[in-house]
């Protein structure tokens, strides 16, 4: 392997040797165990709680309920909807009703059924369109409506285009509910300290806001909570709402016995309760020319937002930007719905919105396509954005490279689609196996857009004798973002990456940088870690010029050393930090990144969505059985633009990763809702994909420079986890001739007659 | 009655015998490498080896490991702490991300490995199909395992 293609990770060590501590595995003197006690209901008034004979049971400490918090039972990112205890109803099944606290886990389990729950059934609603509708009964009485948000883009004349068109498609999509399956469950201990800080260690991969939901169940300012950062078991966007809630409980735990208390999951905890990805209903009506132009989209989405609100308006905020996929529509009429219900809550989950959409756009335009009598590559050549074309939103893409049909042309030779095309089967095979290549593109908004704040900050503080302590407010959820810091201060600074620590931030300092999600991690905190070691360069320069004896732009920086004009002037990297010792100035730097101006007026859906986009492909071979449905995966390949590949073997990780999920998405994957009860809530029933399910992948990386993040890079995380299941779809087609436009897409077997 | 936990010989007290395998190691022996995905047998988090064979420690009890040889992901590194060569290819290939699937999955390929020198990459992916990873689609689990292949022939 060459040194550039091996993989380098600061936690490498500690997790290869099962070192690693995770949440679960800290163990604090004289600590208690919690567990959550759920109810029978999906939605229901909660008339009394008692836990009388719980009480009694030995080895039970505490039964707490909304009634023993002293500070707001009820929080949330967006909306303050979210009972971290049920108090008036219950609103899904995954509603705690009390916790219990025991001096073991065993103990605490085993009283669990002694808590009795009165409650008066409500009838629930599990159907959006139904809870949508005028007259329905409400899951949060105060807010007035079902309609969690309504989210538009006006563009043009939408209806005038489609009467005007030559060809018109009018297609209904469905999306499935998903489970993120991190292999670690929600997970939080607890401690109280003597100071009066609560301190939090949690498999949550925002800590900043797991400390809001801390402080706010305890009802204590932020700086009473610290939460310190641990490595997590996966997050996937899944590992914020949820394990927040789970610390706060443990917190208020802590608070009320005096003691450190953990709370580790079940795996039919997690899923039962966990946020999950919005199931989508998605109607388009999309016209176009003859000579294959689209004039026109009409898009109507309802999303199931469960029982509280999450980040469910920021989700079905990307879908409505991204709406119309990476093309150029110029009448659009869209209107995105978030919809409370009595199911599972659902919020981010990596994609945040655009899977779903893709799974729709990416096979529309390949229908039209095919109605045109044109290729589909040809197709999606005439409709897709361009350098300087406008997006459906009125923003021009000029301040980046387009690499959107470099993406295409890269894959679809790569993976030698052309040739390939030509031997699908479309139904008719001779043999019993239906051979098809489909491939999807997209483009991507880059982090978080005008649908939140958007900053970061890092710190970097050289110690005198040379050694180098990072922090930065982003998170390691196991994509490698401590490392791709380090080794973005480790090449601005000049210095050999070894020499840095990466000191795991607590939220007591390190100032807020937001979540750790929308694929902002290396183009948000490495960008404030670039701005920090520049400033820290500046001021290098100034302090050690005269010994240098050149101007301080002179000042160079490489090689572990510090250099001026010529190479004869030069300090090692600990010699001249022993040079500030003597000189009594700091080697601290404090830098931040803030995201550049976007902007969204939200009645005609128009602005500058986000600051930067990423363009990508994937492409998959495969064949289907006739007689069974059976779907093998013999190979998939991905190109994504990436700005700069910061740490070139994870940024494949995260192609792989993402499409490996992605196909657990189009084929496997799917929460059995039954009334409102999650059915598969373990891996036995609830099937991720195997090492046997997936083929072999082979990654492509693009790397233009985005002049808009400070170290050109921009992210990886997203854009792969949201094109495989629309290019899954497009090779069943082109397969067997039929279209799939729902979720998980089961094959129908051949009849004998079909299969002649 | 005894057990061979990575190399040490370790007395298992009568009450012992009845608890669960997981929750002895990582509770009472503080081997915390093995992880609890699943507690039903589904995720091979949990993956231990007894006598060389990759057992999954969340469905056995302690009387399973009577008078065996148990290798925890504690026990492969060498005794300087310096990586089994296995080890190494995984944090080479860069088949470690959130590191939760990481014990189980370095045990489940020790074992193929010890058993089989040359293995294809189809016979790796049947290795480690009862292991689940979320985060790396495989790929480069796979290209680990087989790279480490020849330090074992
Ligand atoms: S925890 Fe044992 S197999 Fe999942
Ligand atoms: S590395 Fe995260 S589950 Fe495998």
């Amino acid at each position: 392997m060459s040194e550039k293609h091996k993989a380098w990770r600061n936690d490498a060590y500690a997790k290869v040797t099962g070192r690693a501590q995770y949440a679960g595995d800290l163990r604090f003197h004289g600590m208690l165990h919690a567990v959550p006690v759920y109810t029978d209901f999906v939605h229901a008034r909660i008339r009394r709680i008692d836990a009388a004979a719980a009480l009694r049971s030995p080895g039970v400490v505490r039964v707490i309920t909304a009634r023993d918090v002293p500070g707001s039972v009820t929080f949330g990112q967006i909306l303050r909807d979210y009972r971290m205890l049920a108090d008036d109803k219950v609103r899904f099944n995954g509603d705690v009703a009390a916790v219990v606290v025991a001096e073991t886990r065993e103990r605490a389990i085993a009283v669990i059924p002694l808590v009795k729950i009165e409650a008066e059934e409500l009838p629930p609603l599990l159907d959006p369109d139904e809870a949508m509708k005028p007259g329905a009964p409400l899951v949060h009485e105060g807010h007035g409506s079902n309609v969690v948000n309504h989210h538009k883009v006006r563009r043009g004349d939408a209806a005038a285009a489609l009467r005007a068109c030559d060809h018109v498609i009018e297609q209904e999509f469905r999306t499935q509910l998903i489970e993120h399956a991190y292999l670690e469950t929600e997970t939080a201990v607890a401690v109280p300290r003597p100071d009066g800080v609560t301190e939090i260690y949690a498999s949550t991969q925002h800590p900043f806001s797991t400390r809001r939901f801390v402080a706010a169940l305890l009802g204590v300012p932020l700086a009473d909570v610290e939460v310190r950062t641990v490595p997590i078991g996966g997050g996937f966007g899944g590992k914020d709402d949820t394990v927040s809630v789970v610390a706060a409980r443990a917190a208020l735990a802590a608070k009320l016995t005096g003691r450190p208390v953990r709370i580790a999951y079940d795996r039919e905890w997690s899923m039962r309760e966990s946020y999950k990805r919005h199931p989508y209903r998605i109607r388009y009506r999309m016209g176009f020319s003859s000579s294959g132009r689209i004039e026109a989209c009409e898009v109507r989405v309802v999303a199931d937002a469960g029982a509280y609100c999450s980040v469910t308006p920021w989700v079905t905020w990307r879908s409505t930007v991204q709406c119309c996929g990476p093309y150029d529509v110029p009448n659009v009429h869209c209107d995105v719905y978030g919809v409370y219900t009595n199911n599972v809550v659902t919020g981010a989950m990596r994609g945040f919105g655009s899977p779903q959409i893709n799974f729709a756009v990416e096979q529309l335009v390949e229908m039209a396509a095919e109605r045109c009598g044109m290729s589909a590559t040809e197709f999606r050549k005439r409709n897709m954005v361009r350098q300087g074309s406008v997006t459906i939103t009125g923003q021009k893409l000029d301040t980046h490279t387009v690499s959107l049909e470099q993406a295409l042309d890269s894959t679809l030779r790569g993976i030698g689609y052309h040739g390939k095309h030509a031997k699908c089967s479309f139904g008719k095979s001779g043999s019993d196996e239906l051979y098809g290549i489909g491939y999807a593109i997209s483009y991507r908004g880059m982090s978080l857009g005008a649908e939140g704040m958007d900053f970061n900050s890092a710190v970097i503080n050289v110690q005198f004798d040379g050694s180098i302590l990072l922090e930065a407010a982003v998170h390691e959820n196991g994509q490698g973002a401590e490392s791709a810091m380090v080794l973005i201060c480790a090449e601005q600074l000049g210095v050999d990456k070894q020499r840095i620590r990466y000191r795991m931030p607590s939220t007591a300092n390190i100032p807020d940088g937001g979540t750790t999600v929308a694929s902002r991690g290396t183009i948000m905190g490495g960008g404030a870690v670039a701005n920090a070691a520049r400033a820290l360069k500046a001021r290098l320069a100034e302090l050690l010029a005269a010994k240098l004896e050149c101007p301080p732009d002179r000042v160079r920086f490489s090689n572990d050393r510090i250099l001026g004009a010529d190479d004869v002037h030069a300090l090692t990297w600990p010699e001249a930090m022993q040079q500030l010792f003597l000189a009594q100035e700091y080697p601290y730097s404090f830098g931040t990144f803030k995201a550049p101006q976007v902007s969204w007026d939200e009645h005609t859906g128009q602005g500058k969505a986000y600051f930067t986009w990423v363009y990508g492909c994937q492409a998959v071979e495969l064949t289907v059985n006739k007689r069974t449905g059976r779907v093998k995966l013999l190979g998939m390949s991905a190109t994504h633009e990436v700005g700069k590949a910061v740490n070139h073997a994870m940024v494949l990780g995260q192609f792989y990763g993402g499409m490996a999920m992605g196909t657990g998405y189009a084929l496997f994957e799917e929460i059995h809702n039954d009334g409102g009860l999650v059915r598969n809530a373990n891996f036995n029933h609830y099937r991720i994909p195997r090492a046997t399910d997936l083929p072999e992948m082979t990654g492509i990386i693009i790397e233009n420079p985005d002049p808009n993040s400070p170290t050109g890079a921009k992210g990886v995380g997203e854009p792969t986890n949201e094109l495989m299941a629309p290019a899954i779809a497009n090779a069943i087609y082109n397969a067997t001739g039929v279209r799939h436009f729902s979720l998980p897409i089961r094959v129908r077997p051949l009849t004998g007659e079909e299969r002649a | 009655m005894i057990a061979y936990i990575n190399g040490r010989k370790r007395v298992l007290a009568e009450d012992d015998l009845g608890k669960n395998l997981l929750s002895f190691l990582r509770d009472e022996l503080g081997l915390t490498g093995a992880k609890n995905g699943c507690g039903i047998g589904a995720c091979g988090a949990c993956t231990v080896l007894v006598n060389n064979r990759p057992v999954r420690s969340c469905r056995k009890a302690v009387a399973d490991i009577v008078d065996a040889n148990v290798l925890t992901i504690e026990g492969l590194a060498r005794e300087d702490g310096s990586l089994h060569p296995l080890q190494q290819a995984f944090a080479d290939a860069g088949a470690i991300q959130c590191g939760f699937c990481t014990p189980g999955m370095v045990l489940t390929a020790h074992a193929l490995l010890l058993a089989n020198h040359e293995p294809t990459r189809a016979e790796i992916r049947r290795a480690i199909s009862g292991n689940l990873c979320r985060c790396t689609g495989y790929q480069q689990i796979i290209d680990a395992i087989e790279s480490a292949a020849k330090f074992y022939r």
